[in-house]
């Protein structure tokens, strides 16, 4: 009988193979998006939009915010706001720079390896003691996250302008600044080594999942499917490592650098940067946020507190705790964030991270995170905050005027929630 | 008869002056179902809710198999094998069967991972038993039918062995055919020996599946009787009078004259 009624199917439809790939239509719908803005803008600039250098300057342009965008989602997913991270990115940053100029140097000397890590984990400390205590706050005093953030920054911004007095702090450690961007990238060979293992260890879960699930006799997906997505995830990691590849040295500048090691730069020799070291801080933050997300009990709460507050607690979730660890997260990643900016500068300077809460809250939202709580997704915030940047620094290319600018992103902002809205109206989702 | 399952002697609460829970004294026996009536707002959830933890009792004394115990909180009265299935289903509406059924108890992989496969393993098996149609195993629950994610807090409380159940309200949102789904589950925990403590509205339901009642009024317990020792008329006038009749064993709640009221 089975037979039959497989034989009076004339093959697959086109909506049964999209429906096989089980993919995210929403997480589809942004790429798409994305894709079509980026085109646009490349058009537009003829051409110098998408090529390796301007694609190299997007990522490490949108690394801090992008950081900071995945500590939101759990944030906003537990039904809370922060709207202190551009201060606390500030005062951690202010106080990297005042430990490894001034604090460090006299106690190590100047120069000592060490300086970088012991700089960043003392300001990492203070980010995580600055959110926990706002966490704390918010969950065990009651007080709005709002009100709490909205506070923090005014403190925070000032804690910054008090340690440093208002001065620019600089210039930072050499190390230090290597986690910036273009001045430390891990090179072609580093880059292609760290692209295959990135994409082994893709086929890998890819493969472990599939098996796991038909251990346990759940149905999966046709084999073709969980072939087109291995190859389609190989694709795009490859590519993206052989863009960031392509974009090479200039002459003048790897010249220099043999020039430092004693050697001579022979002839016609070119080197890609390959991936910054701040992209590869942003992608394991991204990694092991989207595992705490979805293989950890505490991602499991904050989106269980996020669904029904009242659920979690009869379900002896400890909602008040819960809540400071939210924010103490927020506080490192704040704290990462801030090691980045400072670095991207080369110096801790007053403004820094100046309206980057609006910037990460609207990239995590961007990225369809809900503000009723409950639902968003990490990987969707940090291509928020590529849509983001990407609208930033496209616009300022075609030669758009600033104030039409701020218009367009505000703009935007409002109408991909609106859009979100109607996209989960229409799928009930 | 064996010791009672559970012994709530002298509860009492109080919320900002009102005295929500009055000196209450109930107790279940293995295998018995006892409804708690009341109007709203006479203090049955609140009573129910200090025995599951949501609520910490002003004074009072809870035994469990006769031992006295104290319960500060959802996960106390976990440990004491209660389990409690709330009016408001307490499901996070945004996570799908499985997480909800194992939430705060999620099975882990040896390396501290939460093991969805493991979970929706269990899952299936436990919903095979309980609602043979349940098919949505990946959408939230807010994408289910009443019956459907009743029948998801009702696998939540089974699964875990529960020896006490509390049920509030338990078939309120349902339709006719998944309230006789429910009817015919609570008969067979029966049979396993649970104690259900059962919140309902329907004297319906309360003949039909409560082996004893327990009245409630302004926080006062009115008393206490046999479902086969009172009339249904003897009910409501418990509920809505404070009235004890022949039949019942009054409490501190009861009516002492008849002729106050008017």
């Amino acid at each position: 009988m089975s037979d039959t009624a497989l034989s009076g199917q004339k093959g697959p439809t086109a909506r049964n193979m999209f429906a096989a790939l089980q993919l995210d239509t929403r997480l589809l719908g942004m790429i798409g998006a994305f894709v079509v803005l980026c085109l646009v803008f490349n058009f537009f600039t003829d051409f110098r939009f998408l090529t390796p250098r301007n694609i190299f300057n997007l990522t490490i342009q949108t690394v801090s915010v992008a950081i900071m965008a995945t500590g939101m989602v759990f944030v906003i997913v537990t039904r809370h706001i922060d709207l202190s991270v551009g201060s606390v990115l500030a005062t951690v940053a202010a106080i990297m720079a005042v430990v490894q100029t001034d604090v460090l140097p006299g106690i190590l000397g100047l120069g000592h390896p060490a300086i970088w890590i012991l700089a960043i984990l003392a300001g990492m400390a203070v980010g995580i003691a600055i959110g926990a205590f706002q966490g704390w706050m918010i969950g065990y005093l009651g007080i709005p996250a709002f009100i709490v953030t909205l506070g923090g920054l005014l403190v925070w911004r000032n804690v910054a302008w008090f340690i440093t007095s208002g001065q620019t702090i600089g210039p930072l450690d050499e190390t230090f600044t290597m986690i910036g961007g273009i001045g430390g990238t891990m090179g072609e060979t580093g880059s292609w080594i760290f692209g295959i293992l990135a994409v082994a260890a893709a086929l890998w879960l890819q493969v472990a999942s599939r098996r796991r699930k038909s251990s346990h006799g759940f149905p999966v997906k046709p084999a073709w499917a969980e072939v087109t997505m291995g190859v389609t995830t190989s694709i795009a990691i490859l590519g993206f490592v052989w863009i960031l590849n392509s974009y090479d040295i200039p002459k003048a500048r790897l010249k220099r650098i043999f020039e430092a090691s004693g050697d001579t730069l022979p002839d016609g020799l070119t080197m890609g940067y390959g991936i910054p070291y701040s992209v590869l801080l942003l992608i394991v933050v991204a990694v092991v946020m989207t595992v705490v997300a979805q293989r950890t009990r505490l991602g499991r709460y904050i989106f269980a507190t996020g669904g029904n507050p009242d659920a979690a607690e009869l379900s002896g979730i400890n909602t008040r705790f819960l809540t400071v660890k939210v924010f103490a997260i927020m506080g490192a990643l704040s704290g990462l964030a801030a090691a980045v900016a400072a670095a991207r500068l080369g110096f801790s300077t007053n403004d820094i991270g100046t309206l980057d809460e609006l910037r990460v809250i609207a990239a995590a939202v961007i990225g369809g995170t809900a503000l009723a709580g409950g639902v968003g997704t990490i990987y969707g915030a940090i291509l928020g905050a590529l849509i983001m940047q990407s609208l930033q620094s496209g616009m300022a290319m075609v030669g758009v005027d600033a104030p039409l600018q701020n218009i367009v992103v505000g703009t935007v902002l409002v109408l991909a929630v609106l859009v979100d809205i109607i996209y989960r109206k229409r799928t009930g989702d | 008869m064996d010791a009672p399952l559970v012994e709530m002697k002298d509860m009492c609460i109080s919320f900002g002056g009102v005295r929500a829970v009055d000196h209450v004294t109930v107790d279940l026996y293995p295998g018995e179902v006892v409804g708690l009536l009341g109007h709203n707002g006479a203090g049955k959830s609140t009573l129910i809710k200090i025995l599951s933890g949501a609520y910490k009792a002003d004074s009072g004394e809870i035994r469990i198999n006769g031992k006295e115990v104290h319960i500060h909180s959802p996960r106390d009265a976990r440990a004491q094998n209660i389990e409690t299935i709330y009016q408001t289903l307490a499901l996070a509406d945004n996570l799908d069967a499985a997480s909800n059924l194992f939430l705060g108890r999620e099975l882990t992989s040896p390396l501290g991972f939460v093991d969805d496969d493991a979970m929706e393993a269990e899952t299936r098996k436990i919903m095979g038993r309980l609602n043979p149609n349940f098919k949505k195993f990946h959408a939230p629950v807010k994408a289910l039918s009443g019956g459907q994610r009743q029948s998801v807090a009702i696998a939540r409380a089974v699964y875990f062995n529960a020896k006490i159940l509390i049920m509030d309200e338990p078939t309120a949102a349902l339709g006719v055919h998944e309230t006789q789904m429910v009817a015919e589950l609570i008969q067979e925990l029966k049979k396993q020996g649970l104690g259900i403590f059962l919140i309902s509205h329907d004297i319906h339901d309360v003949f039909q599946l409560c082996d004893r009642i327990a009245v409630m009024k302004n926080g006062q317990l009115v008393g206490t009787a046999k479902t086969t020792d009172v009339t249904d008329d003897d009910v409501l006038g418990m509920i809505i009078l404070g009235k004890c009749p022949d039949g019942a064993i009054p409490g501190p709640g009861a009516l002492v004259d008849d002729s106050v009221v008017g």
